[in-house]
């Protein structure tokens, strides 16, 4: 493995280095851009070889057996694509991506209206404007766990502050539900937490998409007596469109594979009702240790999100070009 | 309501400029609100946490950041009583409630690892960082794009999907709960995003200054680290940054990889239990000391925020 991939990388190397013009290459005294190439790129690549794509193939071999990590003494055989078979027939699994999608559809929606309205208003450039952007930036930039954890303080019922304020402006008994216990309340629980701290994510991009709007295209539609609703529909929002499909695509990409928040707010209870789809694996591969089946599953997952990146690239491209 | 905004030919009027003003205004007070709490919650003594009404008003206490520090235990007053009187402030605190210090708890060293931890993977991932974006930036390299994208895709990969054969392979290598497979573990993690954003920052340079320095008989190298280091400072400093950021906050492979000597602060602060549940004050002060360094470092990196959550793909 180590060999092979050490040959690959000379290749890359030697490629790298002829396609270089030879006007750089010969004002070289020391080391030849070849070996810079090499010396520089290569131990990113193995790295990344070692601890990423290594695992990665090791999956999708363990992803064929019947190994579980916790006798491992005891052997193993190959059952084929039985794993697959029984992860694509599993009601759970498929509980578990209901859960996702309810999850991501609904921050999606929340942090995309939500955030759009602020950076539009934050776009107005009101006095102080800098100072109440980096206070509202501050939730996303910190510890998912550390955060979730306290979020379960503030939703417990009665002594709660979520619960309280609430209860305080709509006129319940704040002891009277519990956000994190109710089978009903729970999604939602995961949902606006996860929105309190990306919020912020998808309103810096979008503000940037605002931004980027050069002032002669509203003058020029200001000559055109076009109306300010018409301006929004069709120069502030088709403008903003290609920076807005990058922040959703990523927090996609994200929130798919959430775990740390939904973990310590409600570790996927109460029963399995906020068990997403990275919670419902590390319990089949860390709780149960059914190696082989949740090998099977992570692939299915990581082929998903695969794609969805491709996808997320090409957008990347694009905004990059403008 | 008008559509307008600053961008057009007439400036946003007045009456809307103070109407979002006021909305920003108060949606910045509601997000902020769960962090002065976690604050607040920190100098409150366990009583006060959990009384209903939420005590808004209180008298400060430093119980919780003892608790968090130390591990008590309880003891009949007879046993009190022949103490000699408490020879620091923490001592008394805890006297009060009819408890001595055991020791110190676990908090410090947890703490202790998230820095060590931290500060080598984010070290480790700028400097290879650096080495490959300069080279994407500056060489032909073929299938550029594609070796990007790979580098890139390495990041879109669920934690838990690799989780399971990294954990059989440290077993294996006996890497499993250490300071160094956490460090490696990181930083391949983080490469991705500091090979994004630094070539980013790299290609900025202009290619003059080099080719400067290499007629004036600089090697390749010296005109790297002469020339194009120096320029690249700021961006560096973002970046790593951004990876510290990342290796404080992580929490799915420290929960699954490490149990006692590598274990971070982030899967410790939940398990801080007080006498019959959990210690609120505690918790908080934790999550307190954790989240600050953070914060400063937002603050800190307001102007490239946008670059360091896009991989560099947006900019201004």
């Amino acid at each position: 493995m180590a060999e092979s991939t050490t040959r690959g990388l000379e290749k890359v190397a030697e490629r790298a280095a002829r396609a270089t013009p030879p006007g750089l290459a010969r004002r070289f005294s020391g080391l030849s851009d070849k070996a810079v190439a090499w010396l520089f790129v290569g131990p990113t690549l193995v790295l990344l070889l070692a601890i990423n794509i290594f695992p990665l193939i090791w999956t999708v071999y363990l992803s064929f057996t019947n190994y579980k990590a916790n006798r491992s003494a005891r052997g193993y055989e190959f059952i084929g694509l039985r794993n697959y078979e029984r992860v694509l027939t599993d009601s759970d699994i498929w509980q578990t991506l209901q859960v996702t999608a309810h999850f991501l559809i609904w921050t999606m929606t929340l942090q995309v209206i939500l955030g759009f309205t602020l950076a539009w208003l934050i776009n107005k450039q009101f006095k102080g404007h800098g100072f109440w952007t980096t206070i509202i930036l501050l939730p996303m930039m910190l510890s998912p766990a550390v955060v979730g954890n306290f979020w379960t303080f503030l939703y417990q019922p009665q002594i709660g502050l979520f619960n309280y304020v609430i209860a305080f402006f709509g006129g319940i008994d704040p002891s009277s539900f519990s956000m994190l216990g109710d089978v009903n309340l729970a999604p939602w629980a995961i949902v606006i937490v996860d929105t309190w701290m990306w919020t912020p994510y998808i309103m810096l991009i979008c503000l940037a998409g605002l931004r980027s709007i050069p002032d002669y295209i509203y003058e020029a539609a200001e000559v055109d007596r076009a109306s300010k609703w018409r301006q929004f529909w069709s120069i502030t929002l088709p403008m903003v469109l290609p920076f807005l499909m990058l922040a959703v695509l990523f927090r996609v990409i994200e929130n798919f594979k959430m775990f740390d928040l939904v973990v310590e707010l409600t570790s996927g209870g109460p029963g399995s009702i906020t068990e997403l789809a990275s919670i419902n694996l590390k319990r089949e591969a860390f709780e149960k240790w059914r190696t082989g089946y949740s090998s099977a599953f992570a692939i299915i997952l990581f082929v998903t999100v695969f794609g969805v990146a491709n996808i997320y690239v090409k957008a990347l491209n694009k905004v990059k070009q403008r | 309501m008008s559509a307008s905004t600053a961008h057009s030919v007439v400036d946003a009027k007045p009456w809307t400029r103070h109407l979002s003003s006021a909305l920003v205004i108060l949606y910045a007070l509601i997000t902020i609100l769960p962090l002065v709490w976690i604050f607040m919650t920190g100098f409150k003594t366990p009583q006060d946490s959990i009384s209903y009404p939420p005590k808004v008003v209180f008298e400060p206490s430093l119980e919780g950041y003892v608790n968090l520090f130390t591990t008590r235990s309880r003891q009949t007053p007879e046993y009190m009583a022949t103490l000699p009187p408490p020879d620091n402030w923490a001592e008394a605190l805890v006297r009060d409630r009819n408890m001595v210090i055991a020791g110190p708890s676990k908090f410090g060293e947890r703490f202790l690892n998230s820095v060590i931890i931290g500060f080598g993977s984010t070290f480790l991932s700028v400097f290879l960082g650096t080495l490959a974006a300069y080279a994407f930036s500056r060489f032909k390299i073929p299938l550029k794009d594609d070796l990007m994208f790979f580098i890139l895709s390495t990041r879109m990969m669920p934690p838990i999907a690799v989780a399971i054969p990294i954990f059989l392979m440290y077993r294996s290598v006996g890497l499993s709960d250490t300071h160094l497979g956490m460090i490696l573990l990181y930083t391949a993690v983080n490469i991705s995003l500091a090979v994004w954003l630094l070539k980013g920052f790299i290609d900025e340079i202009p290619l003059e200054y080099e080719e400067a320095a290499l007629i004036d008989g600089y090697s390749r190298l010296q005109a790297f680290i002469k020339v194009v280091l120096p320029q690249a400072a700021t961006g560096i400093a973002a970046t790593a940054i951004f990876c510290l950021i990342f290796s404080w906050n992580e929490y799915a492979f420290a929960l699954l990889l490490t149990s006692g000597t590598a274990q971070t602060a982030p899967p410790f602060i939940p398990t801080i239990i007080g006498e019959g549940g959990l210690d609120w004050p505690a918790v908080a002060a934790g999550a307190t000391l954790f989240l600050i360094p953070i914060v400063a470092f937002t603050i800190l990196l307001r102007k490239h925020l946008l670059r360091g959550i896009t991989f560099g793909a947006v900019r201004k």
